[in-house]
């Protein structure tokens, strides 16, 4: 079934303290490659038969509304994957 | 009702004249701290109103509060769930046209989610769960909630909580500011990084306040924090917070 990726990340001027202790903890592992680390979220929503259009507003619809708060995230992505892409790089 | 006093009455009698206000107290699934919220409504002598998040009903009541707890497990967002609850339709409505609403740390985050309190809050900037006795100042006195405190004068109640760092952006922070809504300020201490020191906002019309602080937890001697702005208090002697609840109450029945 196919289904729909919504992700959201947190805005670029909120402060956002998981990604900056993750960062922290990289550092302290010795992998020092990364200058900085920001963590969001990504939600999968499962459709029953075929993505219409309609179906994609609600998604766009429920991303704004209820996935994220648009006073401290963004939705970076709202897109339909094949079920046999979940899971692996896209 | 009166209140049983738990080891002794170490607390003055509230005003006799305060018990036909009404106040509805919000559960929703995870919430904890309904049960002390409405203690403090009665210590303060007013009538505690238990309602339900799943009934499109306030019952009448004059005034609610959202108190504190991890709704919804904190799930997605604190507050995100909750804000969609049936009653909050009662609330939002109510809100807009009046009435006092309180919301208390997970109450205070719902009522943003809602759009009723501008901002929002995310993770303490040092990312540990803090528990202190915290004091504040008492920035707006002419709310529904804060009516009974001097301007300026600063309180004592307990703090606690995960995603107590309040955050928004540098034109609603000047706007809250300037137009003399910043209801709380964190004093001493910043315990969560939030923004310009802030503890506790209220709408344009003053009927709704948010804090993160507890003022339910500071309702009682023997069982509040062990210190006080306004002098010094015995063990747990703490009782700072009950002026809120007196504030409502008085507003309710026309004393203030």
């Amino acid at each position: 079934m196919p289904r729909i990726i919504v992700d959201v990340m947190p805005k670029p001027e909120i402060l956002d303290p998981q990604g900056k202790a993750i960062a922290g903890a990289l550092q302290r592992l010795g992998q020092t490659g990364f200058s900085a680390v920001r963590q969001g979220k990504r939600f999968e929503l499962t459709v029953d038969g075929e993505v219409t259009e309609e179906v994609l507003e609600q998604a766009r619809h429920a991303a704004v509304t209820l996935l994220s708060n648009p006073v401290i995230e963004d939705v970076t992505r709202v897109e339909v994957v094949k079920d046999a892409t979940i899971g692996v790089s896209e | 009702m009166s209140e049983t006093p738990l080891i002794g009455d170490f607390s003055p009698a509230p005003d006799a004249g305060l018990s036909g206000a009404r106040i509805g107290v919000i559960t929703f699934p995870g919430t904890l701290d309904d049960a002390d919220a409405a203690r403090a409504v009665r210590l303060a002598g007013g009538t505690a109103v238990s309602l339900w998040h799943g009934d499109h009903d306030l019952q009448g009541v004059d005034a609610v509060i959202l108190p504190g707890g991890f709704s919804y497990g904190d799930y997605l967002r604190a507050g995100a769930i909750s804000r969609f609850a049936p009653v909050m339709e009662q609330v939002v409505d109510g809100a807009k046209g009046g009435l006092p609403v309180l919301g208390i740390c997970n109450g205070f985050q719902v009522l943003t989610e809602a759009h009723l309190l501008p901002g929002s809050m995310i993770k303490n900037n040092h990312l540990h769960f803090v528990c202190r006795d915290q004091k504040l100042r008492v920035e707006n006195n002419s709310t529904a909630w804060t009516a009974e405190y001097a301007a300026g004068s600063e309180i004592v109640v307990p703090l606690k909580n995960q995603d107590g760092q309040y955050v928004a952006d540098e034109k609603t922070l000047d706007e809250l500011e300037g137009e003399g809504r910043v209801v709380f300020r964190y004093v001493d201490v910043n315990p969560n990084g939030s923004r310009r020191d802030i503890a506790g906002i209220t709408n344009a019309a003053g009927n709704v306040v948010g804090l993160m602080p507890h003022p339910e937890h500071a309702v009682e001697a023997g069982y509040g924090p062990d210190s006080s702005a306004f002098g010094p208090v015995g063990v747990r002697g703490g009782t700072d917070g009950l002026g809120m609840f007196t504030s409502v109450l008085k507003k309710i029945v026309g004393a203030n």
